[in-house]
Parts: C-alpha cells; sequence; structure tokens
C-alpha cells in the first residue's frame, strides 16, 4: 500500500491524542486548572490535528460530514461518529477540570471508553479488509490499542503505568511483524485464485494491460519503499519501545530530570510508532497487486 | 444506507469467455469511449501525450501465460472489470452511503455528488474494479453501462454493456445470471464457468469461461512427410563446378 503521509499522521498522532485523553478521563492523573489546560491542550492537539490530516487525503473533503451517516455498515463512519463523541465528551470533561476545577468522573469515564473506542474504530478500518491479508489479522487492533495505551500512559506521567504497557505494546509489535510476514501465503489467494486458472499450471502475468502505470499500482503497490524494511523495523523498536523503557527505568532524583528524560522518552516513542506506521502501510500487500504479477 | 439488499430481483452481470478472447483491446476503448461522456464525471487521462500517461478505465485487459506440467504453455487475455458481487464489500465500507447495490438488478453504483474520495471502497475491492478519477476526486467504477441498457432511446440491439456490443470475437455475454433459464446462465453451467477469488467470500456475479481444453497429440504423426523428403541433389554440370569453387574459398 502506498505509505500516503496523511494516513501515517492522522494514526500515529490521533492514537496518541486519544491514548493521552483515556488516561486523563480516569484521572490518572487528575488535574485542574492550568495544568489540566496544558495537559488536554496536547491531548486534543494530537487527536484533532491527526482527524484533520486524514481530511487531506479526500478527493472531497468538504463533503466530509457525510461520513458520519453509514454507521451501521462502515467501519470508516464508526471511527468518525465515535471521535466526535469522544471529543464532545472529554470536550466537557475538560471544562470541568479547567474552568471550574471539578472532576465530573461519571463524564469523564465515558469520555475515556469512547476515546479507546475511536482506536478500536480506527483500527477496524484496516482490519476489515481481506484483500489486504497482513492487516486481516485480530493482531491490528492489538496494535493500535496497545500501542495507544503505551504511548498515552508516557504522555500523562504514569511511569509504573507505562512500563508493562510498553513492554506489551513492544510484544505486540513483534508478533504483528512475524505473522504478518507469512499472511499473504497463509491466505490461499495467489495469481493461480485471482485468474481461476491455477489448477491448469503455473500462471504467469504475461502482459500488464498498459504500458504506463494507473491509480490501482500506484495506491496498491508500493514496492520501492520495502527495500530497507528491516532497518526500519530496528529503528521503530529501538525508538518506539527499547529506548522508553530504558529512560524510564534510570533513576534520577531531580524532578527537573525526570521530566526532561520522560519527554525525550515520548519524542522517541512518536517516532517509533510513526516508523512503525510507516512499515505498515508500505509493506502491506493487497492482492490487486497479483493481477499484475506483483505484490 | 450502505448495506448491502438481501437479495435482488435480477443479477444482471457478464460473462466472458476466456477461450474466446483474442486480447484486442477492443473492449477498453469502446468502455471508456461511451463512459466518458455519459453516466457521471468524465474518465479523466493525465499527461496522455507526456512520458507517463496514465487515466481511469473502467476495463483493463490482461494477459497471462498458464505453462501447464505438460505440454505447452497458453496465453490467455483476461478482461477484467466490475464483477457486481452479491455481498459486495465495496458497498459496505462505504462511509458515505455514495456506493449502492440496486435492488432491482444487483448493479453497483457510486452517487458521484456523495462520494468524498476516501478511497476505501477500491481498498476493499480485490479485483481492482474501481479506480479514483484524479481529476474529478471521485470513484469511478463499471456501470454495466445502466445508461444504456434500458436505453429506449437506442435500437433494441444496442441495450447491452458497451464493451459486449464492441466485442468483434463474442466473448463477452450480458445477462441475468440470477435466471436460471437465461442464456448466460445457461452458458456457464454447460462451460463450468468460474468466480475470481472465490475464498474472498464476494460472491461475484460476473462469470469467467475457462479455455476449453486443447486437443493432445500423443505421437508425431505427419502424413505428408513422406512426400516432403528433401530432394535436393549433388549439383552437377556447371553448378557443380561454382560450387566446388566457392567451397574453397
Amino acid at each position: 500500500m502506498h505509505p500516503a503521509p496523511s494516513v501515517i499522521i492522522f494514526t500515529t498522532l490521533s492514537g496518541l491524542g486519544f491514548g493521552l485523553l483515556f488516561f486523563l478521563g480516569l484521572g490518572l492523573p487528575v488535574v485542574t486548572g492550568m495544568v489540566a489546560f496544558v495537559f488536554y491542550a496536547i491531548a486534543f492537539g494530537l487527536a484533532v490535528g491527526g482527524l484533520a490530516a486524514s481530511t487531506f487525503h479526500l478527493g472531497h473533503p468538504e463533503r466530509a460530514w457525510r461520513a458520519f451517516t453509514q454507521w451501521k455498515t462502515s467501519w470508516l463512519s464508526r471511527e468518525g461518529v465515535c471521535a466526535v463523541a469522544a471529543l464532545l465528551v472529554m470536550g466537557l470533561y475538560a471544562i470541568g477540570a479547567v474552568f471550574l476545577g471539578q472532576n465530573w468522573s461519571a463524564l469523564g469515564v465515558l469520555g475515556s471508553v469512547l476515546s479507546l473506542g475511536t482506536v478500536f474504530t480506527t483500527s477496524m478500518i484496516y482490519t476489515q479488509l481481506k484483500t489486504i491479508p497482513r492487516w486481516n489479522m485480530k493482531l491490528t487492533p492489538a496494535m493500535f490499542l496497545s500501542f495507544a495505551l503505551a504511548g498515552g500512559a508516557l504522555l500523562a506521567g504514569q511511569v509504573s503505568i507505562a512500563l508493562p504497557l510498553l513492554a506489551v505494546a513492544a510484544l505486540v509489535q513483534l508478533a504483528y511483524w512475524k505473522y504478518g510476514d507469512d499472511a499473504l501465503a497463509a491466505s490461499g489467494t495467489n495469481l493461480g485464485t485471482a485468474t481461476g486458472l491455477g489448477d491448469r499450471g503455473a500462471v504467469r502475468a504475461f502482459e500488464p494491460p498498459h504500458t504506463g502505470s494507473n491509480y490501482l499500482l500506484r495506491e496498491f503497490v508500493h514496492v520501492v519503499g520495502r527495500k530497507h524494511a528491516q532497518k526500519l523495523r530496528v529503528i521503530a523498536f529501538g525508538l518506539g519501545f527499547a529506548l522508553p523503557l530504558v529512560l524510564l527505568l534510570l533513576p534520577f532524583e531531580s524532578t527537573m530530570l525526570k521530566h526532561t528524560v520522560a519527554g525525550l522518552a515520548v519524542l522517541a516513542h512518536l517516532a517509533g510508532v510513526a516508523a512503525s506506521r510507516w512499515l505498515f502501510f508500505a509493506q502491506a500487500e493487497h492482492v490487486v497487486g497479483l493481477y499484475y504479477g506483483k505484490r | 444506507m450502505t448495506e448491502l439488499p438481501t437479495s435482488t430481483d435480477r443479477k444482471m452481470g457478464l460473462v466472458i469467455d476466456l477461450d474466446t478472447c483474442v486480447g484486442c483491446h477492443a473492449c477498453v476503448i469502446s468502455c471508456k469511449g461511451w463512459n466518458t461522456e455519459n453516466y457521471g464525471a468524465p474518465l479523466s487521462d493525465q499527461n496522455p501525450y507526456g512520458a507517463d500517461p496514465s487515466g481511469t478505465f473502467l476495463n483493463r485487459v490482461h494477459s497471462y501465460e498458464v505453462q501447464p506440467e505438460k505440454g505447452h504453455a497458453q496465453l490467455i487475455h483476461f478482461p477484467k472489470s466490475c464483477l457486481h458481487c452479491e455481498d459486495a464489500p465495496c458497498v459496505t465500507v462505504c462511509p458515505t452511503g455514495a456506493s449502492y447495490k440496486r435492488v432491482e438488478d444487483g448493479i453497483v453504483l457510486v452517487n458521484e455528488s456523495n462520494c468524498i474520495g476516501c478511497g476505501l471502497c477500491a481498498w476493499s475491492c480485490p479485483y481492482g474494479a474501481r479506480e479514483l478519477d484524479l481529476a474529478e476526486g471521485v470513484m469511478k467504477k463499471c456501470t454495466l453501462c445502466v445508461d444504456r441498457i434500458y436505453n429506449e432511446n437506442l435500437p433494441e440491439e444496442d441495450r447491452v454493456p458497451s464493451c459486449v456490443r464492441t466485442c468483434p470475437a463474442g466473448a463477452r455475454h450480458f445477462g441475468d445470471l440470477g435466471d436460471p433459464s437465461s442464456d448466460v446462465s445457461k452458458l456457464v453451467a454447460e462451460r463450468s464457468g468460474m468466480d475470481l477469488m472465490p475464498e474472498m467470500g464476494t460472491k461475484p456475479v460476473n462469470k469467467y469461461l475457462p479455455p476449453r481444453p486443447k486437443d493432445t497429440v500423443e505421437e508425431e504423426i505427419d502424413i505428408l512427410a513422406p512426400l516432403l523428403a528433401p530432394v535436393a541433389e549433388e549439383p552437377k554440370g556447371f553448378l557443380g563446378w561454382l560450387d566446388k569453387t566457392l567451397e574453397k574459398f
């Protein structure tokens, strides 16, 4: 799949933003006034910024409101509805915390559930696609959810929660790569089933329909970016999970130093997740590539 | 709503004969010609006269080589367009309701004025049947020439999809695949029509007729061979002298 910057920015930033909102809604930490303002500014900035980025790849962004209508069948629509509901509920909760010094915990818990629900619905947009075996796995929502929770705990400054969550996210990441690499072969789809000619012999794409490129090849067959996949996996894993874990485990006495190191951990995690998300798209093989003798 | 109908009154679709298709691409051109100036937005081209031309097509013809375990390889031309699936994933993923499957005839269409151009329907289609038009920013797909097949302004023989009307080899057939007594259904039954990627669970309406088995010859029988024995003899006379002389150089 073509790793479009808009979807990578969207899933990376909004995942982190909704992860932070999840912990803020649960009162981890309970914040009011100016401190709450800063926390919510970061959370809403990430969540809304990510959602805004996702509209950049639309052919007609001015009609985006229509995407809220088909929640009965469409995961993309469900995600839109869930995101707006989460932002509205957490917006109210934030107003209470920032301006009124209140902690309306029932509202916060509802906002937390909706925030996590938004991450889940985002992941299901990809998971539902049988055409992309690497995404069509239970590990895809597990990965989106574990990344959002680990990043959210990290940003919320919940070190004792962030440590195990980072470890879990790291394991999910490794499992996703391991099973993802075999997913296309395991799906049983190949040029033989694609053409229905497989039982007659070995099928080979002899001539493409045209000499130039087309929308399908640009969107679904992204071979160039896979060259450095192994190196990028090391970078994604190192920055996303290993480095933040090491930084959190370092014994520092001064609060100032602790905050700096935590900030570094967040930035490293963000860069690692972005690299992982780039691979998520670039390495995904759409079965339509088979018709062109590519994957 | 993008909920699929539980059943459709008819299942209009195409039957494509892989035995007969000669790979001339006439269906590709006639499809583009008809559909760029009729239903919906035109099918745009980008950089059509430049070094890297590309454009929107609703029908494309691939060519595959099949190498059996024994015998010669076979070349098979393979036209591919929307299969108007009964369980069309492109319809249910649509967030706006722009994609829909018609109850009356099962045709899958896009309401272009509601399409936001998110591309998710193209992602969900295993067959590459949907292409986002870069000039219009909306999704384009085969309409089964919905503006021809019911069009009473056209002569009756033209009330079929443009690709079917154009095919010089008669490799494309159009009809109701939901009616077991229709010509296309009989053809599918007779020739063991098949689905593409059945494992995707899309239940395509369009069927493909596999190439007929080729004749095989057990041993080389050549009844003309005795008559074609080489008749060249050693040249004599002047030619013989010339031959020998030239051999020396």
